[in-house]
């Protein structure tokens, strides 16, 4: 029982990290190519479960609900880019912290005007529901397997399409040295806001799938985009392998230690006081290997430039 | 000449509702309307606005401001409506810790605080006060109720979770009080978490034969969408918090069936709730939830006491809010001596009643129940 028990939290902890890796990898994306903290990531995030629950209560279908986050999130990220993000380039980081702050009021304030204060009903589609079995005799959520899946599929795709396409190529050169290509002739305008509508697509598809597990409801974001930080931090800032590897971290960590801490602890100090301690404990874990780690690696696991 | 215009037409409207009034009264309601917790806030003052509109009474000046459940910005806005705005009355928190941050200092300035729906131990025991007085609940009152019906329905071995904040503790320690049987496990989650996969996979690792659960808002939302995908199927049981009209809609059909416990529920026979869920669905296009109950009761409570006695005489004032002489949307109703309320806990069920998920009282678990901290209170 205690192994099945355990394949099934291993699980869980690769799907939270799955979902992190698809926050974090716009996040990291961004602040990469374009040296700009967006802290409006969230509201992103939000935009794409909102907008999936809307078409899909509408329409019926869970899957033109997919579309439709991906679309209103990437739009809403190019409409950001060209309104706001495009005059803080030059800004320092204070600047782009403050507008981008001012951004998730807006989207918070926004979407409750649009969509009131009551949160929205988003279910799986029926074809993902129910469990699975696996080997060893333990049993799985389909569409948390799904969610891993897509995860897998969107970390191969950015690998593919950074370090095989003539856009991944642009992106890298833009990574490293944003005045020389401008001069090479590259239309760095329109790279960045293809660079921000991709970003914002990714952290849409994040909220529009855990919005069907969760509830979809204002404030949804800002949680999920502290841990997107911790996961960037983690992975060295501007590197997409770094994210991957950090949430995949983070979400091992965060899942395993809320499961085996208070156990652990219940060994020493008896079953109520253990659970305490540990569950205490185990909310603070993560942040305490993001301490460890930048202790012994400053700028993160792959720092994007030295 | 238009002063006494005025007053002639005062004395005239007075004379027409045949209800003297001594003095108007000014409430300040500090209540929670942007950010996740917003519906709590916004059924509260709905339903207050709506006992006052209803009463016709135009001598009952209500502003409202928003907290965003920050308790630093609750404090200014009650500084600032005591002191600028010169109210008599402060309500409408709706979280412990704002609650906890607003409620003393109002109090020890002679202003009456009534809450409709925080009722924080501290406030309920040792630190009451004869100002303060909670229209809703003590914390704990729902919880013990359903410890006391998971006896009843011949629960013996309960899992029980809840966040790791004050009213997650209270609300544990609140079932435990009433529950006989043993615990099949107990987990503090962190407040604000939103995947329950590693919990629920526990849950079924422990061969519970019953769940407990306190997840207000979204917390609670989540938890029910991933348990019933789980496919555990162990029985769940909560305080009506997580299962009122404001987060039915959004958990959908996996709520069906739960039991839950609550001192209101839309079903309630008496005409005074009748009136209530009918012309709160007619005013404002959805069912009320148990917050907007309490909202309607606090206005209620104030129309009365402002009937009996002028608000600039506290101490005839806080007799005429003691006597609670008011007709409650929850029946019977009264305070006690800590001035927080002895009422009846009821048990719900959550049902669908054509394309709408609400609830329908199955029965009652604890009756004229008074809360455990009445006897710390030196009043």
């Amino acid at each position: 029982m205690q192994t099945t028990l355990l394949i099934e939290q291993i699980l869980n902890g690769v799907q939270f990290g799955v979902m992190l890796f698809l926050m974090a990898a716009g996040l990291t994306l961004i602040f990469g190519v374009m040296g700009v903290i967006n802290l409006a990531h969230g509201s992103l995030y939000m935009l794409g479960a909102f907008a999936c629950a809307a078409v899909a209560t509408a329409t019926g279908s869970f899957w033109l609900g997919l579309m439709a986050s991906l679309a209103a999130a990437a739009a809403a990220g190019a409409i950001v880019e060209l309104l706001v993000i495009r005059r803080l380039y030059d800004r320092d980081h204070l600047d782009q912290v403050l507008a981008t702050f001012a951004l998730i009021l807006i989207f918070s304030e926004g979407t409750r005007w649009l969509f009131g204060s009551f949160p929205l009903y988003l279910n799986i589609p029926p074809v993902l529901s129910g469990a699975v079995d696996l080997p060893a005799g333990a049993r799985y959520q389909l569409y948390r397997l799904a969610i891993i899946l897509v995860g897998i599929a969107v970390a191969i795709g950015l690998y593919l399409l950074i370090s095989k396409t003539r856009l991944g190529m642009r992106i890298r050169a833009g990574q490293s040295d944003r005045e020389m290509i401008a001069a090479l002739g590259v239309d760095i305008r329109t790279l960045y806001t293809v660079v921000f509508a991709l970003g914002a697509a990714l952290a849409g598809l994040a909220g529009a799938m855990v919005g069907a597990l969760q509830s979809v409801q204002v404030g949804m974001g800002e949680p999920v985009l502290i841990l997107a930080f911790v996961v960037i931090v983690i992975g060295g800032i501007g590197s997409i392998k770094g994210a991957l590897v950090g949430a995949a971290l983070v979400g091992l960590v965060d899942t395993l230690g809320r499961f085996l801490l208070p156990q652990f602890f219940a060994l020493f100090l008896g079953p109520s006081q253990g659970t305490t301690v540990g569950a205490a404990l185990a909310s603070m874990l993560i942040y305490i290997v993001m301490a460890l780690i930048l202790a012994v690696r400053p700028r993160g696991l792959f720092a994007a430039s030295t | 000449m238009k002063k006494t215009l005025v007053a002639g037409l005062f004395g005239l409207a007075v004379s027409v509702s045949g209800v003297a009034f001594a003095e108007p009264v000014k409430v300040g309601m500090i209540t929670t309307l942007s950010g996740g917790g917003a519906g709590l806030g916004i059924d509260v003052r709905d339903g207050f606005l709506l006992a006052i509109k209803q009463s016709g009474n135009k001598d009952i000046e209500v502003v409202v401001e928003d907290d965003a459940m920050k308790p630093e910005l609750a404090v200014q806005i009650a500084d600032k409506m005591i002191q600028s705005d010169k109210v008599d009355i402060l309500t409408g928190i709706i979280w412990s810790n704002l609650a906890m941050a607003v409620v003393p200092n109002a109090v020890a300035q002679g202003k009456f605080y009534l809450s409709p729906n925080a009722g924080p131990s501290a406030l309920a025991g040792a630190k009451c006060d004869e100002n303060y007085f909670n229209v809703a609940w003590q914390n704990d009152n729902l919880h013990e109720g359903m410890g006391n019906y998971a006896n009843t329905a011949g629960y013996k071995n309960s899992f029980i979770l809840a966040p790791n904040y004050p009213a997650g503790t209270d609300a544990l320690t609140g079932y435990k009080r009433f529950y006989k049987g043993e615990l099949a496990g107990e987990i503090y989650t962190k407040l604000a978490q939103t995947d329950y996969a590693a919990e629920i996979a526990q849950i079924r690792a422990s061969g519970a034969d019953s769940v407990y659960i306190f997840l207000p808002g979204g917390m609670g939302i989540a938890f029910m969408k991933q348990y019933a995908q789980s496919g555990v199927g162990i029985p769940v049981l909560g305080p009506g918090f997580s299962f009122d009209q404001d987060v039915l809609g959004a958990i959908g059909d996996a709520a069906i069936g739960v039991k839950n416990t609550s001192q209101w529920s839309k079903d309630l026979d008496n005409p005074t709730n009748k009136t209530f869920v009918e012309t709160f669905q007619a005013e404002y296009g959805r069912l009320p939830s148990l917050y907007a109950s309490q909202g309607y009761d606090t206005a209620s409570l104030i129309l009365s006491a402002a009937a009996k006695a002028s608000v600039k005489d506290a101490d005839a004032f806080r007799a005429a809010l003691k006597a609670a002489d008011f007709k409650s949307v929850r029946g019977d109703f009264k305070f006690g001596n800590n001035h927080h309320p002895i009422q009846d806990i009821y048990v719900r069920e959550v049902v669908k009643e054509g394309d709408v998920l609400t609830n329908k009282i199955i029965g009652v678990s604890l009756e004229d129940h008074q809360d455990a901290y009445a006897s710390e209170c030196k009043m």
